[in-house]
């Protein structure tokens, strides 16, 4: 069919030009062709009258008024074939690789939810073999998590390995924003891994436009959400959420937006919300799964916040450190009553003590911890953290539940842990016995 | 008169344009946009400027929406419909049920409608009125069975004026759809009935006489029944940082809850969240009826990623629903979760219609909605003398958890019971995480006023003594109040904290709750001779130890009363020691 080419651009701005033109349809693609012949995507996000507000996927820079645009009878979509493992995609859908274009089966992006009632109550635990996750906080089968850290956190270290040690069937990778280092840094994982064939990633680095940085989530998602339909256990890593939510707040500027607060638009909730939203569990089907990365310094910036509110928890990493408190897993609950009697005991039992040592810490700056328990606890919370919180050490569940009764007895008696006696009487191990724990460590 | 018509001339996200070009608009009625593929999307209009241009948020996404798509006009308000059958279902904002979607289409593809309340099933009608009775709104024509109640069948509520059953059908089973009645009234108008009605659901239902909330609705979670009580047709509201168990605090209210009704509004939060209760409360037998949980739920889902202006109609076609349970003489309770998410969705409108913003850039008559949702709520005394109660309970998620921002304000305003809840608790794991020192209620709690304030007073006693511990040390405290201090943690150990996951903990019904404050309240009052703050610990210790031990044994368990005289024992030991020297 011969589309009409407009020839006129009426306003340019960063990420948005306006144009005059009849018949267009809201979210349809277009073609922007420059004077030297070549093209770039633009989408339309707003029509008034015969006023067409597109958003540019290139950014504004070198666009002249004199640019023709042509409708392309679409909204954005992506291919989907198997054909796609391995391969590396730009946030434009185009491949970075060097490899073929793909135009089969193409899929339609950021489409409707799945209704409610196809989703399945998670119920699967995903082993990780990171103790302050299988323990603490348990990674369950389609859970939605991000990874909370302060930029220059190895927080991608984190991300591909729970990736690449868990049995995933499909891995897709949405960079946004990823210095190329970054970037390179996942190839080389997946590599090492020998993932590579069942990994796909969509790459936004920092000279692709804002604008291709806001497509990867929707790309990886899209694709994601094709193989849990056929029955795949998929994972979508998303590295940096904060990055992508810094564009939205750009576009959203330079449309003149009202903003909310410290000047992101009010809809980043539903903004987030609706890409994290595509985790899930589906019926007769696979699964998505999404662990996320949301660099923040502070819990309460608009960015962690609002993503708190959606996620199903997330994981807090501090100085190389998981930590305990400020991580959460909402759906551990789901899952942690059927690995072993003594799991959700045990870690709610190790977080008290810890949280009790915790105000020792406080307190040991006015100097006044002098008494012998308040020594025990602070003794406690170094081996925890010595013993469990290195995010890259490897642990089977069952030896990380022996090694907290290890740390238990090591350091208290036995009625100062708040375990029930016949939890107590069944793991508490003889001192000198210990499993796991290494007594020439102490 | 024929509805108006229009065409769309601005699509703005769920904002859309339209030229009216014949007929009248009515603020708030329903329209419909025909896509080019002939799909029709449910929007309503929210703002009519002059030039005939009328402004319509969609309940659905505009993609491939184009200037110069047909309009229609309904005439109508946004309505609900109000009948037997919503018990146990599960819809969306905008009443369509989501399994029988399910059944059309896996995704929730726009413009896709079903029949809000099934109109194949037959209830089994028995008649209260016979030809020549005279009638008004919300007079009852008969009852059904439905689930675990007489549903009473209604006059529809808006019907003015005094009418005549011309007749009346004879006991028997009949859709929704059947006539039921005939009624005329005098200028000879005849109406046909339905055992089913529309309600704009955006309009409070008027009260028979309203009542006052005074009476303790218990809902199994001790912090709540005996500190922070809710009342059946009182309001309370719950904000907290996200992690801090609001979700926790809502499920286990609505399995526990002593209310006949339970109307969870999940308003833009995680799928999830929904799908945990539709799916296990079906599983789940309510002790007190012997019936599954679901059987008294209803479910209304506007999921986050579901279309951002259908919130506001799931928080209302909630509260609408819960009233039209009130009338039928029964105690309902609304858990709305969350409210903000209602406010930020009329944030993102207000924003697209260039409205000035208010503080963080919520509309400016956000406080006025805010108040007026909560006052839906309250006792009704019926035409029967019969009492019905609306009691709602909402959660806030503050940005960044702070409680100073509107709609947090707003809702303090509006509410009688605050449960504030705090992070640093959650992060304790001292769960339900509700403040406790500054929460409050203004309704009456299961156990005395006194025993409450006795309570809040060894409470806030322990915090002091907590801050001077943490700067002087177990030292730089006397013995006196280390005891005091550890008699206010052993309270909150084993009576506020309550775990929602243990099938005995998880509910505590007002006979055991009785129970295990006498036990408290006697462990506090009896005076401790200990001569070291290492005796003093280890004593509460073992006393923690067996009271969680005792928390966890059902009543019939022969081991409770065992258990109970354990720790009087253990009260006994060190109650003694003075007497003894």
């Amino acid at each position: 069919m011969l589309r009409k080419t407009y020839e006129r651009i009426d306003s340019i701005g960063r990420a948005i030009i306006t144009i005059e033109a009849k018949n267009v349809h809201n979210k349809e693609l277009a073609e922007v062709i420059y004077p030297d012949g070549k093209t770039a995507f633009a989408q339309v996000i707003a029509l008034d009258g015969h006023k067409v507000t597109l958003q540019l996927f290139g950014g504004g820079f070198g666009v002249s008024t004199d640019c023709k645009v042509r409708f392309l009878g679409h909204s954005v979509q992506v291919g989907f074939s198997d054909d796609m493992l391995g391969r590396v995609y730009a946030g434009n859908g185009q491949p970075i690789d060097g490899g073929p274009q793909l135009v089969s089966d193409m899929t339609r992006v950021a489409g409707p939810s799945i209704n409610p009632v196809k989703r399945l109550i998670p119920k699967n635990m995903i082993r990780t073999g990171v103790p302050m996750i299988d323990v603490f906080n348990t990674l369950v089968r389609s859970q939605k998590i991000p990874i909370f850290a302060s930029a220059g956190e190895p927080y991608n270290r984190l991300l591909a390995n729970v990736a690449t040690q868990t049995d995933a069937d499909v891995i897709i990778i949405g960079g946004v924003g990823l210095k190329y280092d970054e970037y390179h840094y996942f190839k080389e994982r997946i590599e090492e891994a020998g993932s590579k064939s069942k990994t796909i990633m969509f790459v936004h680095t920092h000279r692709d436009s804002i604008v291709e940085g806001l497509m990867v989530p929707d790309l990886a998602l899209a694709v994601g959400e094709r193989f849990a339909l056929q029955g795949k256990n998929v994972f979508v890593l998303l590295s940096d959420m904060t990055q992508w939510s810094d564009y939205l707040r750009q576009v959203a500027n330079a449309q003149d937006q009202i903003p909310a607060n410290q000047g992101y638009p009010g809809d980043l909730y539903s903004q987030l919300a609706s890409r994290y939203e595509k985790a899930a569990d589906i019926e007769g089907s696979g699964s998505l799964t999404i662990l996320g990365v949301t660099t923040m310094d502070d819990v309460t910036h608009p960015v962690p916040d609002n993503t708190g509110y959606i996620t199903e928890g997330q994981f807090f990493m501090k100085d190389g450190y998981l930590e305990l408190f400020g991580s959460l897993s909402r759906l551990k609950q789901q899952v942690n009553d059927k690995t072993r009697a003594d799991h959700r005991s045990i870690m709610n039992a190790m977080a008290r003590l810890l949280s009790e040592a915790e105000e020792r810490v406080k307190a040991q700056k006015f100097g006044s911890v002098k008494d012998e328990y308040s020594l025990r606890l602070l003794d406690y919370r170094k081996t925890f953290q010595r013993e469990l919180m290195d995010p890259f050490l490897y642990l089977e569940l069952e030896d990380a539940l022996d090694l907290c009764w290890d740390i238990l007895a090591n350091h208290f008696k036995k009625e100062e842990v708040g375990l029930s006696s016949d939890l107590v009487d069944a793991y508490w191990p003889k001192k000198g016995e210990f499993k796991i724990l290494k007594l020439q460590n102490l | 008169m024929e509805n108006a018509k229009g065409k769309v001339v601005s699509v703005n996200e769920s904002l859309v344009g339209v030229k009216n070009t014949e007929g009248s608009v009515m603020n708030g009625e329903v329209a419909y946009i025909i896509l080019e593929d002939g799909k029709r999307l449910k929007s309503e209009v929210i703002d009519v400027k002059s030039g005939n241009l009328v402004y319509l948020q969609v309940f659905e996404d505009t993609s491939w929406m184009k200037v110069g798509d047909a309009v229609e006009f309904t005439g109508l308000p946004l309505s609900v419909k109000l009948g037997p059958g919503i018990l146990g279902t599960v819809t969306d904002g905008l009443q369509n049920p989501l399994y029988e979607l399910a059944k059309k289409e896996w995704f929730l593809e726009r413009g896709m409608v079903v029949e809000p309340l099934n109109t194949e099933v037959k209830w089994h009608f028995t008649p209260r009125v016979k030809k020549g009775d005279l009638v008004s709104g919300s007079s009852i024509l008969g009852t059904v069975p439905e689930k675990l109640f007489e549903h009473k069948i209604f006059v529809p509520f808006l019907l003015q004026g005094l009418y005549t059953v011309e007749s009346i059908i004879g006991e028997g089973d009949y859709t929704i759809n059947d006539t039921i009645a005939i009624v005329e009234n005098d200028t000879g108008n005849s109406i046909e009935l339905t055992m089913a009605f529309d309600w704009p659901v955006k309009r409070p239902m008027p009260f028979h006489e309203r009542s006052v909330p005074a009476e303790t609705l218990p809902t199994g979670m001790r912090i709540l029944d005996a500190l922070f009580p809710i009342a059946y047709g009182g309001t309370a509201c719950s904000p907290g940082p996200f992690g801090a168990g609001k979700t926790v605090l809502q499920h286990s209210i609505a399995k526990h809850s002593r209310a006949d009704v339970v109307i969870i509004a999940a308003c833009g939060e995680r799928a999830g969240e929904a799908v945990e209760v539709f799916k296990d409360f079906p599983e789940l037998i309510d002790p007190r009826t012997g019936k599954s949980l679901m059987d008294r739920t209803y479910i209304v889902g506007n999921t986050s990623s579901m279309p951002v202006a259908a919130r506001e109609a799931s928080v209302y076609m909630a509260t609408a629903v819960g009233e039209y349970y009130r009338k039928q003489g029964l105690d309902v309770l609304i858990l709305a979760d969350s409210t903000s998410r209602w406010a930020q969705a009329l944030r993102e409108t207000s924003g697209r219609k260039e409205e000035i913003p208010g503080p963080e850039a919520f509309p400016m008559y956000i406080s006025t909605l805010i108040s007026a949702f909560y006052d839906r709520a309250g006792v009704e005394i019926l035409a029967d003398g019969s009492k019905g109660s609306l009691s709602i309970i909402g959660t806030v998620s503050p940005a960044g958890g702070n409680f100073d921002e509107p709609v947090t304000q707003a809702t303090l305003l509006s509410t009688g019971a605050f449960l504030g809840l705090s992070r640093e608790l959650s992060d304790a794991r001292k769960y339900p995480a509700i403040d406790r020192i500054d929460s409050s209620s203004q309704y009456p709690s299961l156990i005395s006023t006194e025993e409450v304030r006795f309570l809040k007073e060894l409470l806030k006693e322990g915090k002091t003594i907590a801050s001077n511990l943490l700067l002087m040390g177990e030292r730089g405290i006397t013995n006196d109040a280390y005891i005091t201090y550890q008699k206010s943690e052993l309270l909150d150990a084993v009576f506020l904290q309550q775990n929602s996951f243990d099938d005995v903990d998880g509910v505590t019904n007002p006979e055991r709750l009785r129970m295990m404050f006498n036990m408290v309240k006697h462990i506090i009052d009896t005076p401790v001779h200990a001569d070291t703050k290492e005796d003093i610990r280890s004593h509460f210790n073992f006393l923690r130890q067996a009271f969680l031990d005792w928390n966890y044994l059902k009543i019939e368990d022969p081991q409770f009363g065992k258990q109970k005289t354990k720790i009087m024992n253990l009260v006994k030991q060190k109650a003694d020691v003075k007497e003894n020297v």
